[in-house]
């Protein structure tokens, strides 16, 4: 207190020059504190970024460092796009995020919207489901690739509960999927396609579900629902109560009540999360590391185990970075339109 | 006494809808606690009895289990991993809540412009970057060095805790900063005097959520620390499991061992940790 009376009495004696002072210390102070941070970004991601196009634009495909520039200049992109690896990891991660997004924002919306009623033990629950959100990804791999270990953990727990000696009863074939160690892909629409596109059936990989990517898409999911369900709790906490009031007065059944008010003003909330999780999900790395690895004929195998192999296994750095830039363009396609929209608005 | 009674009144089950609903979300449950149950088992399970088709039955004899080996092949790294998260955590915290104090109350011309470029950064997947960063560690002699990935995690938390720092700033009152302008306070004597004071709860946010993010980190951890004995829990945890004959009890109370610290964080703190999760999802 006397410190702050003091001050006022200075400032108040030498006014004037107090005060152009103070007006050239705001103007240039602000941006000055900055520059060791933004310093740190630029140099860290920007000019990171631009080395990391150089190196797959150079000759530097084995351990010996090397600069110059290939000819042809984009061969590590075309080499990287001819080799059936590279399909199969772009159409895991495709199939894994459409798949991982659904179940999770689904089932994510489901949780909040049961949440929602506020019954017995809403905060325990809640604080169950997010639970997994805390933990690394290298535990949960390890954890759901015990449980989906075909000779024991589900398959065991399907036996246990007699489903497969009911399926035998019936005369159907008992349910013990391979899951991990299975290299076949479900609903397969090359065939299909190939009616269309006549190229698709020169294509090294089929085009459907790889059975050995639904435990990965589980353990994701386990993970990763907890998050989608916050996010849609804290939406639903947005929505005036006086609203569903309204709509109850007007007639509309408490089923009309979520899909024709409460639905429609979560949507917000529906693309964030999708953008947050699908990131996440093009970037997936540790957890298949620890669950699965490449996967039988590549069958879990996403462009981050590719960068990491190429990279630090092969020493193929030019191959390794050209992917990683891939990477990045996909997760920039979905970052870039949503920060714009989120930080233009402020 | 009333207010509260009312309130449990009103959270019980009262039609058919609401026991299904509950039933359901007791499955639930079960579903989300299933691997730790899994893991805690098998953990606690001898070697001798950890056998395929019992996977899902307790432990016969009560006993540390896999637990000792575990904690003994683990803990040097358990070490590696605090020495290396805390300080990341703290250093993030100071530089989150400097930044994110002036581009909440000092915009200035193309703030906003720079504040997108900032953020872009926490996006990134963090391959893209690997080959410059390790070249750049080797030339200032941090590559393999636990103060090299100290500094490669402050570095890339920066966007991060600026961005929830300065979400938290933006709902102070300028009315504040005004008071103290007229007293004669500027830029740095107002962060110091008047929003740090205030800014606790933010940094328990930000704290609890980069120190959860850098525990559970494991790509910088594996590239940029080649060394075994100096690497972070993670990365020891999953060579512990990718090694030739795998103990399955050691691994599971590996995974537990290497889980409770953030684990712990969650339980005690997770009110602060929901909002550090929602506060990343960029909306100011």
């Amino acid at each position: 207190m006397p410190t702050a009376k003091l001050q006022i009495l200075r400032s108040s004696q030498a006014k004037a020059p107090a005060k152009r002072k103070r007006i050239t210390s705001e103007r240039f102070l602000p941006p000055l504190i900055l520059v060791p941070t933004l310093a740190a970004i630029i140099t860290f991601v920007y000019v990171f970024i631009l080395i990391t196009i150089w190196v797959s634009l150079s000759r530097w495909g084995t351990l010996r460092i090397d600069w110059r520039p290939r000819d042809p200049l984009f061969e590590a992109y075309a080499q990287m796009f001819a080799m059936p690896r590279w399909h199969a990891d772009l159409r895991n991660v495709l199939v894994f995020t459409i798949l991982f997004l659904s179940v999770s924002i689904g089932f994510g919306l489901l949780l909040a919207l049961l949440l929602d009623r506020r019954l017995l033990g809403f905060t325990i629950f809640r604080n169950i489901f997010l639970f997994p959100y805390a933990l690394s990804f290298i535990v949960t791999g390890i954890a759901w690739r015990w449980i989906f270990n075909p000779e024991t953990g589900i398959n065991l727990l399907f036996d246990g509960l007699g489903i497969n000696k009911w399926l035998v009863s019936i005369g159907a074939a008992p349910f013990r999927p391979g899951w991990t160690t299975d290299p076949s892909v479900l609903f397969s629409v090359n065939n299909a396609l190939g009616h269309v596109f006549p190229a698709v059936r020169n294509l090294s990989v089929q085009l459907g579900i790889p059975i050995a990517l639904i435990p990965v898409v589980v353990a994701a999911s386990w993970q990763l629902t907890g998050f989608a369900m916050s996010m849609y709790i804290a939406g639903l906490a947005t929505v005036p109560n006086e609203l569903r009031e309204a709509a109850r007065i007007d007639g509309a059944t408490e089923f009309q009540v979520y899909t024709k008010v409460v639905l429609p003003l979560l949507r917000p909330v529906t693309v964030s999360t999708a953008i947050i999780l699908g990131h996440v999900s093009l970037k997936i790395f540790d957890l298949i590391f620890a669950m699965t690895g490449v996967g039988p004929g590549f069958a879990t195998d996403v462009p981050g185990i590719f960068v990491f192999d190429m990279t630090f296994k092969a020493t193929r750095y030019n191959l390794g970075a050209a992917a990683s830039i891939v990477m990045l363009l996909l997760v920039a396609m979905v970052i870039v339109p949503y920060l714009w929209r989120n930080l233009r608005k402020d | 006494m009333q207010i509260s009674y009312a309130n449990f009144r009103q959270s019980l089950p009262r039609t058919i809808w609401d026991w299904l609903i509950l039933i359901f979300l007791l499955l639930c449950v079960l579903f989300f606690l299933m691997p730790i149950y899994v893991m805690v088992v098998t953990g606690l399970k001898q070697a001798q009895n950890v056998s395929l088709s019992t996977m899902w039955q307790l432990p016969l004899h009560l006993s540390g289990g896999g637990f000792y080996e575990a904690w003994r092949r683990l803990y040097p790294n358990m070490g590696n991993s605090l020495q290396l998260t805390i300080p990341a955590t703290v250093l993030s915290s100071i530089f989150g809540a400097i930044n994110g104090y002036i581009f909440a109350k000092w915009k200035f011309r193309g703030a906003n412009t720079l504040f997108a470029v900032l953020v872009f950064g926490m996006f990134i997947p963090y391959q893209s970057i690997l080959i410059p960063l390790i070249q750049f560690l080797e030339q200032i002699k941090l590559y393999g060095t636990i103060g090299g990935l100290i500094l490669v995690h402050v570095v890339y938390g920066l966007p991060i805790c600026s961005l929830i720092f300065r979400n938290f700033f933006a709902n102070i009152p300028d009315e504040l900063i005004e008071a103290a302008r007229l007293d004669g306070a500027g830029v740095v004597r107002i962060f110091l005097l008047v929003m740090l004071p205030l800014a606790l709860p933010a940094f328990v946010v930000v704290g609890i959520f980069q120190f959860t993010n850098i525990w559970n980190d494991f790509l910088f951890g594996v590239t940029i620390l080649p060394n075994p004995s100096a690497q972070p829990v993670t990365v020891a945890l999953n060579n512990l499991s990718g090694s030739f004959s795998v103990d399955w009890n050691v691994v599971m109370a590996g995974a537990v061992i290497v889980a409770l610290p953030t684990a712990l964080i969650y339980i005690l703190l997770g009110r602060f940790f929901v909002r550090g999760l929602l506060a990343g999802s960029v909306k100011g």
